[in-house]
C-alpha cells in the first residue's frame, strides 16, 4: 500500500532541526512545510532570492513581485530578507542552508541522481538543482520508490542525464526510508504496513537490511 | 549627464541585430516588460539573450522568441515556454542550458573584472563536458567563465536620476547582476524619483553607472 504524498512529506518534516534554513523543491518537498514539528522554527530559502518564506497568500492578497522558485506567489514571515540570485546560491553553495529537500526520477546506490533532462523529451533545463545537490551536505530525496510504469528508481545507477555524481545520502519514498552510504541503499525503516521483502522486489540498486528493521512513526 | 530619456523607444536605441543582452528577471517577476515589447517592435534580430526564463508563449521573452528575433539562448529553465521547447528541438534556436547559481555568478563575475571561477555545480553532468576540473579540498570543480553583453536590461521598483535603483522583493533575482554586466544598462522603473529620494541607496549602489534610464509605468501582470 505505501504512503501517499502528504505522508512522505510528513516523514521527512520529522527531519527538521530548530533553527535550520532549508530550501525546499517542487512538487512533494513543497509539503513539507506544512508538517513542521511542534516547538521548532525553521525558515525556508527560495532561491529565486527570499529567506524566510511563510505560507501561500490569501485571494486577493497576492503580490506579483513575491514568488517562490516555482514562481507561485507566496507570503513572507517576519524577519524575512531578499537578496538578489548571485547571494541566493553563495548561501547554497556556501553551506549556510542546512537541508535541501528535491523530488527525482532516479536515484542510484552509488547517491547519484537524476531529475532534470529526458533526452528528446523534456528539455526544460535544470534550474537551480545542479547547484543544490553539487554543495548541500544534507540532502533528502522525496520520491515515489517506482515510476508509473511500475519500473524501481532506485537504480544501480542512473539511465538519465544527471543532475549530480555521489550526492545524495538519504531518501524517502512511499515505501521506505533509505540510507546511501558506500554504495548501497540501507534500509532504515518501512512504511506502516509494508514488508521488507516488497521494498526488497522494487528496488533495482542493492539493499542492505539490518536486522529487524522498524515501521515509520507518523 | 542627463541619464533619463523620454520613452522606451529611445532608450533602446542603441540595440543592434546580432548583438548579445541580458535581461534581468525569474518568472515572469522582475523583468523589464517595456523593453522587451519595444524590441519587438523595432525588429531587431540575431540577438544572443542571457535571462535565466524564456518568459511564457505570449509575455517577456516569448513574444521575442515568437518573432523569430533570438538566435541563442542562455538559461537555467525554459519550462514555462512551448514555443522555446518547439524551437530548440527542431534546431532553429541554439539553446545553452546552465546551473541558475552558475548563471548568477557569471553574471555577477562579469560585472566584477573576474574572468572566471570554479564551482562544484555540474561536475559529472553534461553541464561538465568540455571544462576544466580540478579538485579543491578534495572536492571536484569545474571552471566556469564570466558572462558579458553588450546591453543589460533591468528592472526595478524605484530609479532616481542618477541611476540609483531600489528592487522590490523577489523581483531582485538577477537584476543587480546583471545591471553591472553590461557595456550598456538600461534601467526600466515603475517610479522615477529624485536624486535625493534614493540617498541611502547611493551609498550601497554607487557602483552602478547608468548610461541610459527612462522611465515607463509598469504593466499589472496576472
Amino acid at each position: 500500500m505505501g504512503l501517499d504524498k502528504t505522508g512522505i512529506a510528513k516523514r521527512i518534516a520529522q527531519e527538521l532541526r530548530d533553527g535550520w534554513y532549508v530550501n525546499l523543491g517542487i512538487g512533494i518537498p513543497t509539503l513539507v512545510a506544512n508538517y513542521i514539528p511542534q516547538g521548532i522554527e525553521v525558515e525556508f530559502q527560495s532561491e529565486n532570492g527570499v529567506l524566510g518564506m511563510g505560507p501561500f497568500p490569501f485571494e486577493g492578497d497576492e503580490d506579483a513581485d513575491l514568488i517562490n522558485a516555482g514562481k507561485q506567489t507566496i507570503t513572507t514571515m517576519k524577519g524575512a530578507s531578499f537578496f538578489d540570485s548571485a547571494t541566493s546560491f553563495a548561501m547554497i553553495r556556501g553551506q549556510h542552508v542546512q537541508l535541501t529537500v528535491l523530488g527525482a526520477m532516479e536515484v542510484s546506490e552509488k547517491g547519484d541522481i537524476a531529475n532534470w533532462k529526458i533526452p528528446g523529451k523534456m528539455v526544460k533545463g535544470m534550474g537551480g538543482a545542479m547547484d543544490l545537490v553539487a554543495s548541500a551536505d544534507n540532502i533528502i530525496v522525496a520520491m515515489m520508490h517506482s515510476n508509473r510504469a511500475g519500473v524501481s528508481k532506485l537504480l544501480k545507477s542512473c539511465s538519465l542525464p544527471l543532475t549530480g555524481v555521489a550526492c545524495v545520502k538519504k531518501v524517502v519514498t512511499d515505501l521506505a526510508v533509505l540510507e546511501i552510504n558506500g554504495g548501497a541503499f540501507h534500509l532504515l525503516e518501512r512504511a506502516p504496513g509494508v514488508s521488507v521483502e516488497e521494498i526488497q522486489s522494487k528496488t533495482e540498486g542493492r539493499l542492505v537490511v539490518h536486522g529487524d528493521v522498524p515501521e515509520m512513526s507518523l | 549627464m542627463n541619464k533619463v530619456v523620454d520613452n522606451v523607444g529611445i532608450a533602446v536605441e542603441g540595440i543592434k541585430d546580432n548583438m548579445t543582452l541580458m535581461l534581468g528577471g525569474f518568472g515572469l517577476c522582475g523583468i523589464p516588460e517595456n523593453s522587451i515589447s519595444e524590441l519587438v517592435k523595432i525588429g531587431v534580430s540575431g540577438l544572443t539573450c542571457i535571462s535565466n526564463n524564456a518568459g511564457v508563449d505570449d509575455f517577456g521573452l516569448g513574444l521575442l522568441l515568437q518573432n523569430k528575433q533570438i538566435k541563442k539562448m542562455i538559461s537555467s529553465y525554459v519550462g514555462e515556454n512551448d514555443e522555446f521547447e518547439r524551437q530548440m528541438l527542431s534546431g532553429e534556436l541554439e539553446v545553452d542550458l546552465i546551473p541558475q547559481g552558475s548563471l548568477a555568478e557569471r553574471c555577477r563575475a562579469g560585472g566584477a573584472g573576474i574572468p572566471a571561477f570554479y564551482t562544484p555545480a555540474g561536475y559529472g553532468t553534461e553541464v561538465a563536458e568540455g571544462k576544466e576540473v580540478r579538485d579543491f579540498n578534495g572536492k571536484p570543480h569545474i571552471l566556469e567563465s564570466a558572462l558579458s553583453a553588450d546591453f543589460a536590461i533591468v528592472k526595478a521598483w524605484k530609479g532616481d536620476t542618477e541611476g540609483n535603483l531600489v528592487f522590490k522583493a523577489t523581483a531582485r533575482n538577477f537584476n543587480p547582476m546583471m545591471a553591472m554586466a553590461g557595456k550598456i544598462t538600461i534601467a526600466e522603473v515603475e517610479e522615477l524619483v529624485p536624486a535625493e529620494h534614493l540617498i541611502l541607496m547611493k551609498f550601497i549602489r554607487q557602483e552602478y553607472s547608468f548610461n541610459e534610464y527612462f522611465k515607463e509605468r509598469a504593466l499589472k501582470r496576472e
